[in-house]
């Protein structure tokens, strides 16, 4: 349903696809289904910084999970230029989709030295003899900003910005299409922050990269992203080009969104959001429109009814109040 | 002329380590009046969290803070002894930390915790503590407040975990709060939520609080103070639309570049950076710390940086405008 | 002011020449294992006792086996002996020293393999079922809980009394049946690392589930087993002992402490150095093998920590 004509072949595209898992919540009771995702379908193109943002439980680490291959959806299916991933091969297909997590704490191997960290894809792909590969390493580590001597080094030596560095070199050896961005600067100070954002946007130039880039930090996606799918409860509740997005966001948890960013402006106050507090439980969500019981412009319709998605500018909105089929829909028309 | 709640002058903290001293917190100043906000703003290792300790007493044995002043309502903290600071602590100052999972018990109910803060301090009647956590829990913004009472910590949502913990916080009606990255852990929708919470409940109370956080937006919508801290030492104080105004120490000015700001930064241009990392602490510390990562430092950075600044909005930096004379000819 | 020197090395405004300057993670082990009295004593203990069990052929002054019925029950030195044999001679004239000599030999014998066959067996089981969670998972916990239900020294006791004592009995039995610990240690410890986003990396990269047990799982949980092949040492040692005491272990001839202190329990109340003399080292051995785990966990915990 995304995949409008005229839009370039998708590189990665998921599909209806459904991700359950069973949590138990005490010892003897029954484990009761989470949907992390609930007939999910997005596409990324090629070239494009593809933003995915979205609180905390709202399914968006399950979905790089799912891209990346490291968890099975329940149901749907997950294509890479077209085709089932089941079918592709899971070492070229690891070639070409490529993960930089949150945390550079816990994503580089304590016991093993920079080298082995960052030539390990090299290694497992066979690609060069250990001379070249040591060579690749030397030339990555020069391109994320790092000295070639810390090749010996291992990652409790390094800072956090170095560490993540090490980590980007790791995703970029072996030349991947697609990289999946998790939080990728979340774990950092802010004048680190800036010299990753940057290495990431030079990099992207450099290798004409496509990014899936998760954050819940909506000032750095406005930077970066140049579309944007935002997340409630397992949904993709809004879709559009990044500039249509934070210029008039239309459904009302992406408005909420934008008005919660605190940019540093003082006298301004703190936004009042008007959402209620909670967020739900996902074991347990709420009828209809999930965001219902938080939206301030909901209506009976709103807790009766799941809305649909509604096509929108080069996106869709997902709300009641822009279906034309929905009694919603008059009132807010004008 | 509004009484100073919070006076410290000259507050330093050493820590023994292995190859030496940590000169974690080096000589900073502030004081603080009813009624007002203090932000410490700093990135990790600034020494603003250990700054927020040594005011609270928690520092621990093995470090102890000295100060040429440090003391709250003309009580002198420095000189108080454990007993005093722990009668000090929760009744008229009271802290709010960053994981409210690891400050609040799992093994007592939300009810439990909050009734008996207020009957270790306030001497109330079980009854009456018991009126006053649900009155809290309803100002705090959580529904349905008594039967919450009986639940456990484990079984609220993040948000709800620190609103609880904010209310634990004023049970004895503190003068003071301190909260360390109240909202870090927290989503941005809730963030914003319990902000505007912690600053009405701080207006409406005429109570003081000092938030300390790496998060410049929420210094620049919370703060009425700012005070900026680098590598142990401040850099910068003073009124909160000074110091975003015109920011004047190259740190401050740099952190503000760091930051993409909608509408103002061009989309996909290279924001601006903070070469290098933070110095090493240990041994001796002199001139100014961020001299190794400053575009404006020169020879005299490694003297004395006096402090600058007209009124409130101070400075450290031997620059008089915070930047070299010869590039302000050439801008 | 003076211009201070202590802050050329940092003034630089290169990132890229950020100093890295810190130890390596290695150096930084073997500085606390250094550092640390109780773990070097244990270790320095647990040294010495090998190479005097490894070495016993060449330090032993008699064969242990050797029987003299003229001189039986001499005492140790210390209580009147003669040098000829220097910590006396038991019921039957065999030489004491030499016994204890090569009684080390089948302590640790004991100790070392035991403690390795049950840490393959549970190290296995533990990383399976913490990886690959789910049924592994299931079958693994329960497994552990049947084993768990077994009294050790009981099960010990009825499979050496149908086979027969020999030291090939005990260690087999010993090895199958002290597994549980490592199950359960390298369970937990599996499952905190693999959730690490290194593992995901590697997973990621389609590193394959052996290169990723071996090569990102297991440096991370060796601190660890490593502690927890110490204290089994200790508890096969232990156990050997009882077993031997209670006749059911090794069998005579051979050299062993708790057989020794068998023999000895009939004389104990004249000659109580008969007793006190395997009792002592054995509880020196347990007791610096103890020291030695404990050590090693406090010079690994913080490791993990940071």
């Amino acid at each position: 349903m995304l995949d409008r004509a005229g839009a370039a072949h998708p590189t990665l595209e998921i599909r209806n696809v459904t991700k359950t898992y069973s949590v138990k919540q005490g010892l003897m009771a029954k484990p009761k289904p989470l949907t992390a995702l609930r007939d999910v379908s997005l596409s990324l193109r090629k070239g494009e910084v593809l933003g995915l943002v979205g609180e905390s439980g709202c399914g968006k680490s399950t979905l790089a999970k799912i891209l990346l291959g490291l968890e099975a959806p329940t149901e749907g299916e997950v294509l890479v230029d077209g085709q089932a991933l089941g079918s592709h091969d899971r070492l070229a297909l690891a070639r070409r989709i490529q993960p930089i997590f949150q945390d550079p704490y816990s994503s580089l191997n304590p016991r093993k030295s920079i080298a082995d960290i960052v030539s390990l894809p090299l290694r497992i792909h066979g690609i060069g003899d250990a001379a070249s590969q040591k060579q690749a390493v030397r030339d990555m580590l020069d391109v994320v900003g790092l000295p070639a001597r810390v090749m010996n080094s291992y990652p409790s030596q390094m800072s956090g910005g170095q560490r993540q560095r090490v980590a980007i070199a790791r995703a970029l050896i072996i030349k991947p299409e697609v990289v999946i961005c998790d939080e990728p600067t979340s774990a950092l100070d802010v004048s680190v922050q800036s010299q990753i954002l940057n290495l990431l946007g030079d990099l992207r130039r450099e290798f004409g990269l496509t990014y899936l880039f998760i954050s819940h930090n909506l000032a750095v996606v406005e930077h970066l992203a140049t579309r944007v799918a935002v997340m409630y409860l397992g949904r993709i509740v809004e879709e559009a080009e990044a500039g249509d997005l934070f210029d008039a966001p239309a459904h009302p948890y992406t408005q909420a969104l934008l008005k919660s960013v605190l940019t540093p402006e003082p006298g301004l106050g703190v936004p009042d959001t008007q959402l209620g507090m909670a967020y739900p439980n996902p074991i347990d969500p709420p009828s209809g429109c999930a965001f219902h019981p938080r939206c301030p412009k909901a209506g009976p319709v709103c807790s009766a009814t799941a809305p649909v998605p509604v096509p929108m500018r080069e996106g869709h909105v997902e709300c009641h109040l822009f279906d034309p089929k929905s009694p919603l829909y008059e009132d807010t028309s004008r | 002329m509004e009484k100073t709640l919070l006076n410290v002058r000259n507050l330093t903290i050493d820590i023994p380590v292995g190859g030496g001293t940590l000169h974690a917190v080096r000589g900073i100043d502030f004081s603080l009046n009813r009624g007002e906000v203090l932000c410490i703003v700093g990135e990790s290792g600034s020494g603003k969290s250990l700054t927020s300790l040594a005011l609270m007493g928690l520092l621990g044995k093995k470090i102890t803070p000295r100060a040429d002043e440090m003391s709250f309502d003309g009580i002198n903290l420095l000189k108080a002894g454990s007993r005093q600071m722990r009668a000090l602590r929760g009744a008229r100052m009271s802290m709010i930390f960053q994981e409210p999972m690891t400050s609040l018990n799992p093994a007592y109910t939300i009810g439990d915790q909050l009734i008996e803060a207020r009957m270790l301090h306030g001497g109330a009647s079980r009854a009456e503590a018991r009126a006053r956590a649900i009155e809290l829990l309803e100002k705090v913004g959580i529904t349905a407040a008594a039967s919450r009472l009986s639940q456990y910590p484990h079984q609220l949502s993040g948000g709800l975990r620190q609103r609880v913990m904010i209310a634990m916080a004023l049970m004895c009606g503190p003068e003071l709060i301190i909260a360390d990255e109240p909202t870090t852990a927290l989503d941005v929708t809730i963030q914003a939520q319990i902000l505007r919470l912690l600053v009405d409940l701080v207006r409406e109370m005429g109570m003081a609080m000092i938030l300390i956080t790496h998060d410049l937006g929420v210094v620049a919508r919370v703060a009425d103070k700012v005070a900026v801290m680098y590598a142990g030492g401040l850099v910068e104080t003073g009124p909160a639309a000074d110091v975003f105004g015109q920011p004047r120490h190259p740190y401050t000015r740099g952190l503000l570049a760091c930051i993409p700001l909608p509408g103002k930064t061009e989309r996909g241009a290279p924001l601006g950076t903070i070469p290098g990392i933070v110095p090493s602490l240990v041994g001796e510390v002199s001139g100014c710390t961020f001299r190794t990562r400053c575009a404006e430092a020169g020879p005299d950075c490694r003297g004395t940086i006096p402090l600058r600044g007209e009124g409130a909005h101070e400075f450290r930096c031997v620059h008089a405008e915070g930047r070299r004379v010869s590039e302000q000819e050439g801008a | 002011m003076a211009e201070s020197m202590t802050n050329t090395a940092t003034d630089k405004l290169d990132p890229l020449l950020e100093e890295i300057t810190g130890p390596t993670p290695g150096q930084l082990l073997w500085r606390r294992v250094f550092g640390h009295r109780g773990l070097m004593i244990g270790a320095v203990v647990v040294g010495i006792l090998t190479v005097i069990a490894i070495l016993a052929p060449l330090l032993a002054p008699h064969d242990p086996y050797a029987q003299s019925l003229l001189a039986r029950m001499k005492p140790p030195v210390f209580l009147g002996g003669t040098w000829e044999h220097p910590l006396g001679t038991d019921h039957l004239g065999r030489d004491y020293l030499s016994r204890l000599i090569y009684g080390a030999r089948v302590s640790l014998l004991i100790g070392v393999v035991a403690a390795a066959i049950s840490g393959l067996i549970g190290t296995a089981m533990g990383v399976a079922a913490g990886y690959f969670g789910g049924r592994v998972d299931a079958v693994v916990t329960f497994l552990i809980n049947v084993r768990l239900a077994m009294p050790v020294v009981l099960v010990a006791l009825a499979v050496v009394a149908i086979l027969g004592g020999s030291l090939t009995v005990v260690i087999c039995v010993l090895g199958l049946l002290l597994w549980d610990r490592f199950a359960v240690v390298m369970r937990a410890s599996t499952l905190q690392v693999r959730q690490r986003e290194y593992v995901a990396a590697a997973e990621a990269i389609g590193a394959s589930v052996p290169r990723i047990l071996l090569t990102e799982i297991m440096p991370n949980i060796a601190n660890n087993l490593i502690v927890v092949v110490t204290l089994e040492m200790a508890h096969a040692i232990l156990l050997e002992a009882a077993l031997s005491f209670l006749g059911l272990g090794v069998q005579p001839p051979t050299p062993s402490w708790g057989l020794m202190v068998s023999e000895g329990k009939n004389m104990m109340l004249f000659e109580p150095w008969l007793v006190l003399i395997p009792g002592a080292v054995l509880f020196a051995l347990v007791l610096a093998i103890n020291l030695m785990g404990d050590g090693l966990r406090d010079v690994t915990a913080s490791e993990n920590r940071s």
